[in-house]
């Protein structure tokens, strides 16, 4: 069994109307290993916000569950710690008051030294020294998600889950960012499932990628192996001669295939066993051809 | 104000001043500068920042608001003073039987010198009192302000005592009421639906519209005067209570819930502070009604305060008293108003 496997989810909404329901995703089994990075990569409205929530425990699922470690995960947990899109810091906490606020509930047996010196580690950690005392407001957007980071890697989660982490922060400093977290996951190694929008976010960061059809009634259609050996970082590994296959297939599959999950053809694909997503992976198929 | 507001906000920035302040502490400012900009201006300590934002303001006037002010001020009283001037008691082309008549019917009195002059006691109900009476009549009044000489005759000092006294004790249990009710009503949506019809009818009730019934069932004016504006301050409050809380963010409330914090401190560490801002405001309007109403209680219940001195003086006919207690209780709104904005803005934040 995998570390953490989201088992059969369904998610049903009431339909708008009143009459029946509507269908967001139906029977989505993802199986990850513990210190893995997967990301799923969607159109808005696909559902992958309402998975990553349902992983949380902030939604329920209609069918399914989800098992950390061997145990149904129902409801939020500090082991599964959520890096949220508009950031969820709380404007009238400090930027120490709102690392600290997650820091005593995970170890409410820590003294008050014992506290401050975690909380000051993590700010470190992002950077964000001397910006101990100032508020949400006073920050920057990229700033105010390195706060978040460290919220969430303070509490040493066994799951990260990133919610569009970055989509709010502009491109430059997004990059910078991008590479914080893989310094902070390489000493951490949370096992981590992000949402985003972002492919070449999706490359760098990720062992795999799973993509998503439209909702309703969305499905994951692939899952895309990215063959690109680590360290990685944003200069070198657009060097990697997978780089751009990857990146032209996850483009072509959300242009042309996301409205009809239909699956891509012949060579470089092959169905799973079970009838699940269709496996991409490119270093198989360099294999396969010498 | 707003203007003023975002001026000193970059002027902090300016300064360098840390290069932030606390929200609270900008909002504190900003209402410190209601008296404070003009000094402020001309010690120069904006003179940069407040120039180099003035082209970019539409409507800005350079000028100091304090000449416009009292200059405004200065015109209200003369003309004021000129319309209430009445001319001198002129005997002349009169009778001696008419000056003897006006004499027996008191509209004049004869001098010690034997020269005839309007009767000043009849002067006060004649026409609007003018400024220079209304002066003389405050100088008295403030002068006996700590005196007590009768069981309905205390000093203004003590009148004032009462009516704030008064108002505290009713705002303050109405908005701890009104917190409590409303977080319970924001955080249950079946709750907040099922009493929110009735919330709506008794919120445009007018506090005094209570009075009899609370006098009849409570049997004691002093309370009734409480519970008057107890009823006035308690509706605002409630009603955006349980709205601000009903349309937190819900990213806050899921950062609580993952972090497993327990309800007490879900209630004090998230809630209440997220909903901060729109409880003040809800406290504003709260606060203004209930100022509003504690006047006429004290006139009807004939409570001690300085309602019931306005009123008093009325039935004193003497005018000039009313137009002082008008006055006294335009200041006492003002003080109260500015000490409550200056609580309020420690509690609210910025986004």
């Amino acid at each position: 069994m995998s570390f953490l496997q989201i088992d059969h989810v369904s998610k049903y909404f009431p339909n708008p109307s009143g009459v029946g329901q509507v269908c967001i995703f139906k029977d989505v089994t993802i199986k990850i290993e513990n210190g893995e990075f997967v990301t799923t990569i969607g159109h808005s409205g696909c559902g992958k916000s309402t998975l990553l929530n349902i992983i949380a425990g902030l939604e329920t699922p209609s069918e399914g569950g989800v098992i950390l470690n061997g145990r149904e995960a129902s409801g939020p947990g500090l082991d599964r710690m959520v890096v949220f899109q508009n950031f969820a810091l709380m404007p009238w906490m400090t930027v120490f008051e709102n690392v600290a606020l997650a820091v005593r509930s995970a170890y409410p047996e820590w003294s008050r030294e014992q506290v401050t010196a975690h909380v000051h580690k993590y700010i470190m950690l992002v950077g964000l020294k001397g910006a101990e005392d100032k508020r949400p407001v006073a920050l920057s957007g990229g700033m105010k998600q390195r706060v978040g980071l460290a919220r969430a890697f303070s509490i040493e989660p066994k799951v990260l889950l990133l919610d569009e982490p970055f989509a709010q922060i502009d491109a430059l400093t997004r990059g910078v960012i991008q590479e914080e977290l893989i310094q902070m996951w390489n000493t951490s190694r949370n096992t981590v499932f992000m949402v985003t929008h972002d492919v070449d976010e999706a490359i760098l960061l990720s062992d795999r990628i799973l993509l998503m059809t439209n909702g309703p009634d969305s499905r994951i259609a692939e899952m895309v192996h990215v063959t690109i050996p680590r360290p990685r970082s944003r200069e070198t590994i657009i060097e990697h001669s997978h780089y751009y296959k990857i990146r032209n297939h996850i483009i072509h599959f959300l242009v042309r295939h996301a409205k009809h999950g239909i699956e891509v053809d012949g060579t470089s694909s092959s169905h799973q066993a079970d009838g699940g997503p269709v496996i991409v992976d490119f270093e198989r198929d360099a294999a396969a051809v010498h | 104000m707003e203007s003023l507001n975002e001026t000193l906000t970059e002027t902090t920035r300016a300064t360098g001043a840390g290069g932030f302040l606390a929200p609270s502490m900008r909002r504190f400012l900003a209402r410190f500068s209601l008296f404070g900009w003009p000094r402020f201006r001309k010690t120069g300590i904006v003179q940069g920042t407040g120039s180099e934002r003035g082209g970019t303001m539409a409507g800005q006037v350079k000028g100091n608001p304090w000449f416009i002010s009292g200059f405004l001020l200065v015109i209200f009283l003369l003309g004021w003073h000129l319309f209430t001037l009445r001319p001198t008691f002129d005997p002349s082309g009169m009778t001696e039987e008419q000056l003897l008549l006006m004499e027996f019917n008191g509209d004049i009195v004869r001098g010690a010198d034997g020269a005839y002059t309007w009767n000043p006691e009849k002067e006060k109900v004649k026409g609007v009192p003018g400024p220079l009476a209304v002066v003389e009549k405050a100088r008295t009044e403030l002068a006996e302000a700590f005196q007590i000489k009768g069981t309905n005759d205390h000093g203004i000092a003590y009148l004032v005592f009462y009516t704030v006294s008064r108002f505290a004790a009713g705002f303050l249990a109405a908005s701890i009421i009104a917190i409590m009710l409303g977080v319970v009503l924001g955080l249950n949506r079946v709750l907040f639906r099922a009493i929110n019809p009735y919330i709506q009818i008794l919120k445009p009730i007018s506090p005094l519209a209570w009075m009899p019934l609370l006098l009849y069932t409570v049997k004691d004016p002093k309370w009734t005067a409480v519970l008057v504006v107890f009823m006035a301050a308690l509706w605002p409050t409630l009603a955006t209570t349980a709205f601000g809380v009903s349309s937190l963010r819900k990213e806050y409330l899921h950062v609580a819930a993952i972090v497993q914090l327990s309800w007490f401190k879900r209630l004090f560490k998230v809630i209440l502070p997220a909903a901060a801002p729109t409880i003040v405001n809800g406290l504003r309007i709260s606060f203004g009604s209930a100022l509003v109403a504690v006047v006429p209680a004290e006139m009807l219940l004939g409570e001690l305060g300085v309602g019931y001195l306005s009123w008093i003086e009325w039935n004193n006919l003497d005018i000039a008293g009313v137009i002082f207690a008008i006055l006294v209780v335009g200041v006492v709104g003002v003080v109260l108003d500015s000490g409550f904005n200056k609580l309020a803005g420690l509690v609210t934040y910025q986004e």
